[in-house]
């Protein structure tokens, strides 16, 4: 058994206080019954209350929730089948351009896309609200959909949709009983991945959102521009802890599955 | 004869689904009254389900394959590629008091349209101090904080690759986790930590370090910590998942042949790892070129990043074509970090198949 020495300790907890202490802060001071953020003066759980009682804050959460859920399933359908066709179809007329697309919002600025974005729909007359934001988080999503994606299609065992094609299964049966359950979890954690991506975007929201559209980071965005709030603050305590809660979950998970199929493994092993 | 019935049921049918998006975005745009307007629109879907529903099922498949291309392909085409040429084309126009606030427009006419575009915005941004500035500081800036990012995420995912197995799961949600908060409150969390009345200066002083607070908040120092935090897994990971990888026999090796520890790590890890820093170098330093929330909230006015500027070009100053003249720059000068990330990403691809 390795043994850590003195210097990777030090830098492993350094490491993780410079990557958690703010976080941990922010929650602290959510519970500060002071209106000034700096100065802890009691327990109090009063900026909560004031949370849930604003209006406009709860639009803007549903807003939010809306673009998210309907976003992210266009873009996990879309990234899917993009996948698929990057990994499986050989040449097609423009794939080197098709990759180039899929690829190229990855790295792309934020604030270039949110601009193209509102030209566009400026230029074709949509006006902008709800719509335009699911288009745009769609059309960035479904590019890490698909690249979270292509990388479980690129590993799994060809053989396996083969076999159900000579079994007599058609290419969408084949597609839908032996490549889909395979390349599930893939899905689903693209699904999780453009839900989170759809819920954190400012930027690009913040181009194509209009009047009646704000989304949570908007409305956060324009109360943070005026300093550190205690509504603020309680309010990201409630992000911050829906989503430890969401991921160690979503970990617990994935470890009792993968010590199944170990067993799984093992018992097969055995009987052979 | 079953190829004529093939095409004439394909026409048949993706007519049907082409007029009933018609139908929808016209009602869309021209905001119809009420739920009623979209009628036209259910009917033809309605239409065309049916009319799926008794196809024969080699034509189904036809489609299908034909449909699995050709969707996320339109979809791309359309509000990927199509933008980004309207941005090209408006860098092109001149401002003007109109709406849209830009001339010439489409509208006027194709030879009016040649004759009027220009680089005149791309004159102007050479000739006015503030974006070559801009630019350059946003270079800086860049490469500063991916430096600093590296010397904070090195010795982390080194730890990480030498702790105990059963550790090492847990390490990595633990780096992971920060990912999935919103960015935007990780940032906001250092403004209560570094402005002046702020945690860390309350600290200082009351351990007697410092007399004055510091002034960080607003300082382009607050940009540099406000990166490295955001970014610092991009970096951890990539190092973290190529010194995983690395045989620790090699170090063995290299020690039995009279390297020192530090000579072993400077000629074997480092070495071996440098894929993992290249491509965490990038993955820090091309979206912090760009970066537009970490400059407004943490820096100050002197603050100069060219994703600020832009923002503000297009919404203060309502200067449309300089803006996209703004945006067509900032991404020939990305074309350059990521055409070697790929680069890098396909040797490391080869390498290990």
């Amino acid at each position: 058994m390795k043994r850590l020495s003195p210097f990777n300790i030090t830098a492993l907890t350094l490491g993780f206080a410079f990557l958690y202490l703010p976080m941990i802060l922010l929650v602290i001071y959510s519970f500060n019954s002071s209106k000034l953020v700096t100065v802890w003066a009691g327990f109090s759980t009063k900026w909560y209350g004031e949370l849930l009682r604003d209006e406009a804050f709860l639009n803007a959460a549903w807003v939010t929730i809306k673009v998210a859920v309907i976003s992210s399933t266009f873009a996990t359908v879309l990234g899917t089948m993009a996948a698929y066709v990057l990994v499986n179809s050989g040449r097609f007329f423009g794939r080197t351009l098709f990759s180039g697309m899929i690829y190229a919002p990855l790295v792309m600025p934020e604030v270039i896309t949110g601009l193209s974005l509102l030209l566009l729909f400026i230029g074709i007359g949509l006006d902008r609200g709800v719509l335009t934001i699911v288009l745009a988080h769609t059309t960035f999503s479904m590019c890490y959909v698909s690249v979270v994606v292509s990388s479980r299609l690129v590993s799994f065992d060809r053989s396996l949709e083969e076999a159900a094609l000579d079994l007599g299964c058609n290419r969408f049966d084949a597609f839908r009983l032996v490549t889909l359950p395979i390349i599930a979890p893939a899905v689903i954690s693209g699904w999780l991945l453009a839900f989170t991506l759809s819920l954190d975007d400012l930027v690009i929201a913040s181009f194509v959102s209009g009047p009646s559209s704000t989304t949570l980071p908007i409305k956060i965005w324009s109360a943070v521009r005026l300093g550190v709030s205690p509504e603020i603050n309680a309010l990201s305590t409630l992000m911050i802890g829906i989503v430890t809660i969401g991921v160690i979950t979503a970990s617990l998970i994935s470890k009792r599955s993968s010590i199944r199929a170990q067993k799984d493994a093992q018992a097969a092993e055995r009987t052979a | 004869m079953r190829q004529a019935s093939t095409l004439v049921l394909f026409f048949w049918f993706s007519g049907l689904l082409i007029s009933a998006l018609i139908a929808f975005f016209a009602v869309a745009t021209f905001n119809g009254s009420g739920l009623a307007s979209y009628l036209p629109s259910v009917g033809l879907l309605a239409l065309a389900a049916i009319s799926w529903l008794i196809l024969p099922l080699h034509f189904k498949l036809r489609v299908l394959g034909l449909a699995l291309i050709a969707v996320p392909y339109t979809w791309l085409l359309a509000l990927f590629l199509v933008p980004f040429l309207i941005v090209f084309k408006i860098s092109l126009s001149d401002i003007a008091l109109a709406i849209p606030p830009y001339t010439p427009t489409v509208k006027d006419g194709f030879s009016a349209l040649i004759q009027g575009l220009d680089f005149e915005n791309f004159v102007f941004l050479t000739t006015d101090a503030l974006y070559y500035k801009a630019y350059l500081s946003s270079l800086k800036i860049a490469v500063i904080s991916t430096v600093l990012t590296l010397l904070v995420g090195y010795p982390m995912a080194y730890a990480m690759a030498r702790a105990p197995q059963e550790w090492r799961a847990t390490l990595m949600m633990l780096v992971i986790l920060p990912f999935w908060t919103s960015f935007l409150i990780r940032v906001y969390a250092w403004i209560g930590i570094l402005s002046n009345e702020g945690l860390l200066n309350q600290f200082l002083l009351w351990t007697g370090l410092i007399s004055e607070p510091l002034t960080i908040l607003n300082t382009n120092t607050a940009v540099y910590i406000g990166i490295v935090y955001t970014y610092l897994p991009f970096m951890i990971l990539p190092i973290y998942a190529a010194l995983d990888r690395m045989d620790d026999s090699l170090i063995e090796a290299a020690e039995d042949l009279g390297c020192s520890r530090l000579s072993a790590f400077w000629l074997v890890t480092i070495p071996l790892s440098k894929n993992g820093i290249i491509a965490g170098c990038f993955l820090v330093f091309i979206p912090a070129l760009g970066e537009f929330v970490i400059p407004s909230l943490l820096g100050g006015s002197g603050t100069l990043m060219i994703g600020k500027i832009l923002f503000e070009e297009f919404f203060n100053n309502r200067d449309w074509p300089v803006a996209s003249a703004v945006a067509v720059i900032l991404l020939l000068i990305l074309i350059i970090p990521i055409v070697l990330f790929q680069k890098n990403q396909q040797k490391q691809a080869e390498a290990e198949s």
